[in-house]
This record gives C-alpha cells, sequence and structure tokens, in this order.
C-alpha cells in the first residue's frame, strides 16, 4: 500500500475543492439567473472536460506550459520551477478536468430557487450578501454539496491526464490511481489489488454521499 | 453540515496538506529509472539508504519517455536510462551535468508463461514455426518508439525474419517491465523483454526464458547521467551505484559491468 500516494491524491483533492468551491458557486450562480449572449458556448466550453478525453487535456497542457514553450519559460522564471510534472501542474489539470462537475450541480441547485423568495428577501429590506449567505446559500447547499463529492470522486479516479502531465514522481506526482498502474508494472499485485480496493470503497461511499444530497433538497438549513 | 464550516475545514485542510510535503521533496531526489531496473534498482537503492541514511524517490518508465519529460522540465537529478542515445539526446540539449557513465549492459530474453504452446528456444525457430501453424495469438515487446528494450525486441525479430510476419500478432507495453507483465501474465503466448526482470523471482517464478544471442541486436549499453540541479544525495547515489556492493547487484540481474566483474562476487 502506497500511502504517500494515498495522501498525495487527497491532498490533490482537497486543493482542487477548495479551489472550485468559490469558482462553481460564482459560475453557477451566474449562469442559473442571468441570461446573456453566448451563454450557450460558456456553458457548451464548461461541459467540454465531460466528453473530451483527458489525453488531449494533457497534450494541450505540455504543448502550453512544456519547458521549452514561453509560457512554461516565464512560469518558471516567475516561480522558480516548472509547472508540467509537478503538483502545481497536476492542481490546474485537476480544476479544469473538473470545471463541468463543480459547475452543473451548483447551477441546477441556483436555478431551483424560486425568484419569489430571493424578491421577498429583498422587500423586507435585506441586503444582497445577506440575501446571499442567509437564503441562497443554505438552499442552493445540497446541489454545491453533491458538487464537491463529485470532485473529490473524479479527482482521485483521474489517471490520463495525470499520467501525462505529471509523469509517476513518487511524493509529487504519483497519485493513488497511478501508484496501482506502477504496481502492477512492478509486479507487486498484492499492493495493486489493496489499493485498487481501497478506492473502489472511498469512490462507492462518495458516490452514495453524493446521491443521499441530491435526494433531499432543501433538508439542510445554514 | 453549514456552508460556511465546510468551506472553512476545506480551507484549512488543503493549507494543512499542502504544508506536508514541498520542503522534503527537495531533500529527497527523484531518480528517472529505466524499466529493466524495476528490482535491481529497488535493491540498491535499500541498500543505499540503509548504509547512508539517505534517500531517493525512485520512478520506473520507458528512457525514451523519461528523456521527452526531462526536456520538457521534469524535476529528476537523476537519470538511469537503458541506452545511452538517450543521455548524449539530453546531454546535448544541456540538461545533464556531464555526458554520464555506462553503469551496465543488458540483454534481451524470450519469455514464455507457464502452459504456453510455445518453445523457449533462444534462436526464436519456435516462434516461426508458431506463426505458421498459428499456435502464436499475442505476442509482448516493449513499445519500439521509445523503449530501448523494445527498440532491440525489433532488432532481433528482424534478425531472424519474423518483423512483417509478427508485427499483427504484437502488443505493445509502454515499458519493459508492461511488456514483461504481458509476456508472463498468461494473456500472451510470449515475448522479449529485459534479462534483467525474467530473472527476478517476482517474473522468474511465471514462466521460462532464452538469453537471445547478443549478435542479433545492438547492445543495450546503459549510461547514467547527473541531470542539472542535483544535489549532494543524488551524487552520492550516482557514485554508489559504481561501488561493488551495487556492481554485485547488477550483475546478479544479469548485467554485464563496465570494466570487468565486480569485487566480493
Amino acid at each position: 500500500m502506497d500511502v504517500p500516494a494515498l495522501f498525495l491524491s487527497l491532498r490533490l483533492a482537497a486543493w482542487t475543492m477548495a479551489i472550485l468551491l468559490p469558482v462553481g458557486i460564482w459560475a453557477g450562480r451566474r449562469l442559473a439567473w442571468r441570461r446573456f449572449r453566448g451563454q450557450s458556448l460558456v456553458e457548451g466550453l464548461l461541459a467540454l472536460p465531460l466528453v473530451l478525453p483527458p489525453t488531449v487535456l494533457g497534450h494541450y497542457l505540455l504543448t502550453a506550459f512544456g519547458g521549452a514553450t514561453p509560457l512554461g519559460r516565464l512560469y518558471e522564471a516567475v516561480i522558480g520551477r516548472p509547472l508540467v510534472f509537478t503538483f502545481e501542474g497536476l492542481l490546474l489539470a485537476s480544476v479544469i478536468v473538473n470545471l463541468p462537475f463543480a459547475v452543473q450541480p451548483t447551477q441546477r441547485a441556483f436555478e431551483a430557487i424560486p425568484s419569489e423568495v430571493r424578491e421577498a428577501a429583498r422587500c423586507c429590506g435585506m441586503s444582497d450578501w445577506r440575501i446571499f449567505r442567509r437564503i441562497e446559500l443554505p438552499l442552493a447547499w445540497p446541489g454545491i454539496l453533491s458538487a464537491l463529492v463529485l470532485t473529490f470522486a473524479h479527482t482521485l479516479g483521474e489517471f490520463g491526464v495525470v499520467l501525462m502531465v505529471g509523469g509517476n514522481i513518487p511524493g509529487e506526482t504519483r497519485t493513488v490511481a497511478i501508484a496501482i498502474y506502477d504496481r502492477v508494472q512492478a509486479f507487486d499485485t498484492q499492493a495493486a489489488g489493496l489499493m485498487a480496493a481501497t478506492l473502489l470503497l472511498v469512490s462507492l461511499i462518495t458516490i452514495a454521499a453524493s446521491y443521499s444530497t441530491a435526494d433531499s433538497p432543501g433538508r439542510r438549513r445554514g | 453540515m453549514a456552508p460556511w464550516t465546510l468551506i472553512r475545514g476545506l480551507l484549512c485542510l488543503a493549507a494543512l496538506l499542502a504544508a506536508s510535503s514541498p520542503a522534503a521533496a527537495e531533500e529527497v531526489p527523484a531518480v528517472a529509472a529505466a524499466a529493466d531496473l524495476q528490482f535491481a534498482a529497488r535493491e540498491i537503492a535499500a541498500r543505499f539508504e540503509a548504509e547512508t541514511r539517505r534517500e531517493v524517490k525512485l520512478a520506473f518508465g520507458s528512457s525514451g519517455n523519461f528523456t521527452r519529460q526531462i526536456e520538457q522540465g521534469a524535476p529528476f537529478r537523476l537519470f538511469l536510462s537503458a541506452d545511452e542515445t538517450f543521455v548524449f539526446r539530453l546531454a546535448d540539449a544541456g540538461k545533464t551535468e556531464n555526458r554520464g557513465d555506462l553503469y551496465a549492459v543488458g540483454r534481451i530474453v524470450l519469455m514464455v508463461p507457464r502452459g504456453s504452446p510455445l518453445a523457449v528456444d533462444p534462436t526464436l525457430t519456435d516462434l516461426a514455426a508458431a506463426l505458421r501453424d498459428g499456435r502464436l495469438k499475442k505476442f509482448a515487446i516493449a513499445n519500439p518508439e521509445h523503449a530501448p528494450y523494445g527498440r532491440r525486441a525489433e532488432e532481433a525479430l528482424r534478425a531472424a525474419g519474423l518483423w512483417e510476419r509478427i508485427t499483427p500478432h504484437l502488443v505493445l507495453g509502454e515499458n519493459v517491465a508492461q511488456a514483461a507483465q504481458f509476456a508472463s501474465g498468461g494473456g500472451t503466448q510470449g515475448g522479449i523483454v529485459a534479462y534483467s526482470l525474467a530473472l527476478s523471482p517476482a517474473v522468474a517464478r511465471l514462466g521460462a526464458f532464452a538469453l537471445i544471442p547478443e549478435a542479433r541486436h545492438t547492445p543495450l549499453r546503459q549510461r547514467m547521467v547527473l541531470l542539472r540541479g542535483a544535489g549532494p544525495t543524488a551524487r552520492a547515489f550516482y557514485r554508489y551505484l559504481q561501488e561493488p556492493p551495487a556492481r554485485a547487484i547488477f550483475s546478479r540481474y544479469g548485467f554485464a559491468l563496465p570494466g570487468g566483474l565486480p569485487g566480493g562476487r
């Protein structure tokens, strides 16, 4: 059992969720209520990672941020280390891949809030920020929670893009999904089996959790 | 759970987990090792760690893939290639400290899993017969595009005049360890893999193998090199790989060594 790989996956998932939570809430809320020109295009772009093979994204990240490209060199000059084959590179890939999982459930949750509720709150003299905190967020919460759970599960399971932009560096880019692949090649089927079972269990629990939050809209109040 | 509690908790968790590793990562150099070293390098690293109390992180893969990754800035400090041309390519690109050292010469074997209808014969004559009579369904080698052992397997198959006929039956491993996995796992009737892998107990019990004559392929001159940014631990490991205990392990895994036989064994 490759424990550092498991922790690396959890760290990646935590960071992905931390970044996508505000992004998901902002984008989901905006897409739910304000129609604008080119909205379908934006929604399509956000959904693209669902159908795009991860290797396509991996290829573009490598060609954009590889050590020999201007963007890659700029990043390295500013940050002091390259983006590809590092944890930060994985995080960028993970955030992009998980965009639809973070935005779509959140958008549906905001769409489900009746506009009368918000208008009533405004009539009572509540400020926009207060309406957001006290009314919208608690009502949309089950959707946001299921977005987070899906993001978490999906990050743990991501393989192709991680292998392409991360390689297989222990403690840096070897996530638990890569570690399974690595253990199989090392003829260590026992460790591979143990890690596969762990991932299966974790994924099962998170998916079950996401269905249970989706089934009970509005049950939780902030 | 209230939204704000979770948001705060998540940020704390991310920060906490973030603090846990980058500092340590600098101290422990990442070593890119050709997949044929899967067992030998692990053993040497374990000895090195026990003797010096310093740690290295080993990553295994095909030498061609590592070369591409290092060219693109992958933070490896030491590269153990299965083929010296990759080391020279990196040296010419200014990614290495020098042109490195030869540390071993590898060999290839015909590997046949238990219960395979294929005979274990070093001249590949039964392989030719199996191709004719349909006994051969799938045959595993590493990807010749970027894996040195795959390229040598292709050369040996070409030398035997089998390449064109065997191509439709080939299963390509991403590196030679995966090819060995395919060749010994029973999904194929056999494969051409690294001698060093076939000699390891984990693989040897899965099948039988025969050493393919050296004359049938260009030699697998395995060269290692320190990459730019290598620190004291990477240097110490580089020296250790050339010392008698490491040479003894390389020799046990079937590698021919530069400068003759190792001391002590």
